[in-house]
């Protein structure tokens, strides 16, 4: 098994294993602790987990330092990086300082428009895009250089990854995208929520016809609703979210007090039948503010234990 | 039908509403006038498709630069009438004439006044 | 055209309530045909701002100019001869005719009177929107002759980020998404395949970041 970097994700997914990663959001503080607690409840179900850069625009504690909190639990973090904040200055020195702490994964992300966040009057970035980000990490990586040339002591090694959004428009480019993140040198995907898996599984379908899957891994993303509330929310309101009304009709069909339940059932019969569909190499999920359950999620959908991989 | 309606309006005939400009109105106040009233064709009949139409959104426009600058918006004002309506426009102008002396004169006027004496 | 819009009165008002001549220049070109600061809203304006000092008591002259451009100094030089007579102007040309009158009229405050807004087209009759960001290196060829850097939030050279939804932008949904534009021209003009490839990391020394930008011509120059 060759292995481009000492990422534990890589390893995973390149020994054929599912992988599932999670995702922790920081605090809007300073308290380690809220990072800490939430990474405790999910690292024995997960094998990576996610921090967010920033999500939505709202200011937080900054992905960098808390992916280091989880580095030094022994954790294996997957440092989420926005091109919305950061030119092209701070985002390779924000690479370094990830990587001199040994931070193998990195997720490129455009990033929400201030518009949606704390800080709407702000100026944006965007010096590069996230199709550039990945280019310029595998720069970094491959070939050990800064983008203006000059050479990198000690290179950042990192397993380089990217969303995809099946769901957002137009639908006929969304392969095409995604075949766009792979040439620039995305290594693994994680996808937005899926609530329409008929959809999903068409992209999926259209990527396999190109081979895509094959020089991939593909990690669907799943969020379980705690409500019907976040359901018709997740519809109505989230840009690039697709949720059939079937699945709001169902959330909205059970009493109250069990729609948690039945969100958390939603989600593990995705992961069911997505298990078995070509092409998936693993899941995301994001509980947004519901880490707790993402053991009972990963243990109900038969992806525990995880698998252990050599050093 | 030589009907009565009060002698303190001044008539400017135009060929259609279209034809007032903001500036017009607000010459008009710079001048004196205490109010202006501005009287187009019925909505939907206007002989060059959208004057009255057009007069509508200016005179807005004059209401709020005579807000925001104290002389008052509600001293102009749009009326459709069709031309066969002339118990309903001596209505308006009587209506008009009322508001406009409960609002008292143009200030305007009364600054000028007091800068001649 | 560089598009504007007419200032609230109020804060023209707040400007210049200290002078007593002031003289309102208006400019024929841009301002004008997006009709924020050519002759007709000279006019108004200062008729609004006389009644407004007459109405406080306040004897102010204010007289009324339009040139035919505030960016070239031919036709700002008309003013010259009466510019010594105020003792502020109020510019509705752009952000340019502003400057560089205050430049050449060195001693006399210029205030502005519109606010600038972007380089734009005529949409209808009332809508102006922004077409252009000046970036100082035209890549409409390889976009289908759309531009994401003023077209697109967040200026993505390769888009559509995953808020695209139904032709739309996800900061409004009124505004239509720039990458949904390139995709759809692309398409019509049979080059849908130069979707994929990817657009190189843009040299931004051209535009606003490699500071305050001059064109030299030699060939032209006197």
């Amino acid at each position: 098994m060759k292995t481009n970097t000492p990422s534990k994700l890589e390893k995973i997914l390149k020994a054929g294993h599912m992988a599932v990663t999670s995702e922790c959001g920081p605090p809007r503080g300073s308290d380690p602790e809220a990072i800490t607690k939430k990474a405790e409840m999910i690292k024995n179900h997960v094998d990576a987990i996610n921090i967010t850069d920033n999500q939505t625009s709202v200011t937080r504690l900054c992905s960098l330092a808390a992916c280091i909190r989880l580095k030094l639990m022994g954790l294996e973090p997957v440092l989420q990086m926005v091109v919305r904040d950061r030119n092209r200055i701070a985002l390779q020195s924000d690479i370094l300082g990830a990587a001199s702490f040994d931070i193998y994964n990195i997720l490129c992300l455009s990033g929400d428009h201030q518009q949606f966040g704390d800080n709407p009057q702000g100026q944006n970035v965007f010096d590069i895009d996230s199709m550039q980000l990945i280019q310029m990490v595998r720069l970094m990586r491959d070939e050990g250089k800064f983008l203006g040339g000059d050479d990198i002591e000690r290179p950042p090694r990192m397993f380089v990854g990217a969303a995809a959004n099946p769901f957002a428009d137009p639908f006929e480019i969304r392969v095409p995208r995604l075949a766009k993140k792979i040439a620039a040198g995305a290594e693994f995907i994680q996808t937005q929520c899926i609530y329409n898996l008929d959809k999903f599984e068409l992209w999926l379908k259209q990527a396999r016809d190109r081979g895509l899957h094959e020089r991939v891994f593909i990690l669907a993303g799943v969020t379980p609703f705690k409500s019907a509330g976040m359901a018709k929310y997740m519809k109505n309101r989230v840009p690039g979210m697709d949720v059939p009304d079937e699945v709001v009709k169902r959330m909205s069909g059970v009493p109250k007090e069990k729609q948690a339940e039945e969100g958390i059932k939603i989600c593990v019969e995705s992961i069911q039948r997505l298990k078995e569909v070509e092409g998936v190499s693993g899941f995301h999920i994001m509980a947004i503010e519901w880490e707790e359950k993402v053991p009972e999620i990963v243990e109900r959908a038969g992806l525990y234990p995880r698998p252990s991989v050599e050093d | 039908m030589r009907l009565r309606y009060p002698s303190n309006i001044r008539i400017i005939l135009l060929p259609c509403t279209g034809k007032v400009d903001v500036i017009h109105l607000l010459r008009a106040f710079e001048k004196g006038a205490d109010g202006a009233c501005i009287v187009g064709c019925l909505e939907g009949e206007c002989h060059y498709n959208n004057g009255n139409i057009r007069a509508r959104k200016r005179v807005e426009q004059v209401r709020q630069i005579l807000d925001s600058i104290g002389i008052g918006g509600e001293r102009v004002q749009m009326y459709n009438v069709s031309s066969s309506e002339a118990p309903r426009f001596v209505k308006i102008v009587e209506e008009m004439t009322e508001k406009i002396i409960s609002m008292g004169p143009n200030p305007i006027k009364i600054a000028r006044k007091r800068k001649a004496a | 055209m560089i598009v504007a819009k007419k200032k609230p009165v109020e804060e023209i008002i707040e400007e210049v309530k200290n002078y007593e001549k002031i003289l309102v220049v208006g400019c024929n070109e841009c301002v004008t045909v997006c009709e924020a600061g050519g002759k007709k809203e000279v006019a108004v304006l200062a008729s609004a701002l006389r009644m407004y000092f007459m109405n406080q008591g306040k004897d102010i002259r204010l007289d009324e100019v339009t040139l035919e451009r505030q960016c070239d100094h031919e036709y700002l030089e008309e003013i010259r001869n009466i510019i010594d007579q105020y003792d502020a102007v109020i510019s509705l040309a752009c952000g340019v005719g502003v400057q560089f009158m205050a430049e050449k009229y060195f001693s006399t405050p210029i205030l502005p009177g519109v606010d600038t807004c972007f380089m734009g087209a005529a949409e209808e009759r009332g809508v102006w929107s922004e077409r252009c960001q000046g970036c100082g290196h035209c890549i409409l060829a390889r976009t289908g002759g759309i531009c994401p850097v003023s077209r697109c939030a967040k200026r993505l050279f390769n888009g559509p980020c995953g808020g695209s939804t139904k032709g739309h932008c996800e900061i409004d949904k009124d505004l239509v998404c720039g990458w949904q534009l390139i995709i759809d021209r692309l398409k019509e003009l049979g080059r849908l395949e130069d979707y994929e490839i990817i657009a190189p990391i843009k040299d931004w020394s051209t535009e606003r970041a490699g500071g305050p930008r001059k064109v030299v011509r030699e060939d032209v120059r006197q």
